[in-house]
């Protein structure tokens, strides 16, 4: 009986923390539909394109960030080599932009 | 399936999409593949960049792209990435008729982003004349978004796939791995939209 109540007691432990962490899911969910709803409305404001331009690509960037360290769980142990194949993307993803903007620049 | 698969809900493990080894293998797998996904990406946006402005006297930018239809695009794919956080929840809990659940909702949030790209494709066509061979600027557009746009007709066939063939054996640990996997290519299509919506569409109506 003992053994049967403590397995118990993990199992809702880790209810607990499942529920807990569906919580910050829900919270970056919120705080990504805010970074769009402030990405569009810049476009309609029409803010200067000298501003806007750096201000949207900021946006996505925090966007994505919450996107691959929330949703996709990066932020947790066990996702070392995951986040460095990532960042290993990420900057193949700059070297790209970065060429084939500047070969198209003049 | 030599192992015993079934998951006993008394001793439920943390994870069960990564408590047995083929489950881990899975995982990395998929991150590997995510990682050459994101090169191909990569060199899709590049080549847009360099081709945007080549329009060939045909239609730019700014006279092609609507901000409304783009907005519920990126809304619906964005809630399908939630939803199938919350599939994956309801599975760490062992649920599986939640989880089926969540992932239907999913699949259907994504049928809807798919049914608004064929129209607007049909749109430009049809409206603006602006085909994949109008123009360098047509050519590259059409594959960057159209590449995504295969990304999530695939996802589709993957989900419903996956729901329909584990319907009636419930949750186990030889295909949580499976949902799992699922769950974070979706996310990535997501993530591939983001920039889609902020560099194509969204900086395509500013410049």
């Amino acid at each position: 009986m003992p053994d049967k109540m403590s397995t118990r007691k993990i199992n809702s432990y880790q209810k607990q923390k499942n529920k807990q962490e569906m919580q910050k899911m829900v919270v970056s969910f919120a705080l990504m539909i805010f970074f769009t709803i402030v990405a569009f409305a810049l476009v309609i404001l029409e803010v200067p394109s000298t501003y806007v331009i750096p201000l949207l690509l900021i946006l996505a960037f925090v966007q994505v960030g919450f996107q691959f360290f929330y949703f996709m769980h990066l932020k947790d142990k066990g996702h070392e080599v995951p986040s460095q194949i990532i960042y290993g993307g990420v900057f193949v993803t700059f070297l790209v932009a970065l060429t084939f903007t500047a070969i198209t620049w003049w | 399936m030599s192992h015993d698969h079934s998951i006993d809900p008394k001793n439920m493990p943390k994870d069960p999409s990564k408590a047995t080894t083929e489950g881990k293998y899975k995982f990395m797998g998929l991150w590997i593949f995510l990682g050459g996904e994101t090169v191909l990406f990569a060199c899709l946006f590049g080549t847009y960049l360099a081709l945007k402005d080549s329009a060939a006297g045909g239609p730019t930018t700014q006279e092609l792209y609507g901000m409304g239809l783009v907005f519920l695009m990126t809304i619906l794919l964005l809630t399908s990435s939630l939803t199938s956080v919350y599939a994956i929840y309801h599975m760490k809990n062992n649920d599986f008729k939640k989880m089926q659940l969540w992932m239907g909702i999913t699949a259907l949030l994504g049928i809807g982003f798919l049914a608004c790209e064929i129209y607007e494709f049909a749109h430009y066509i049809h409206e603006f004349g602006f085909t994949f061979r109008s123009s360098a600027f047509g050519s590259a557009f059409y594959t960057l978004v159209g590449f995504h746009g295969g990304h999530v007709v695939f996802g589709l066939s993957w989900i419903i796939a996956l729901m329909v063939r584990n319907s009636k054996r419930g949750l186990n640990l030889y295909n949580a791995p499976k949902y799992n996997t699922f769950a974070l290519y979706w996310h990535f299509i997501d993530v591939v939209w983001v920039f889609i919506f902020t560099v194509v569409y969204l900086m395509g109506m500013v410049s």
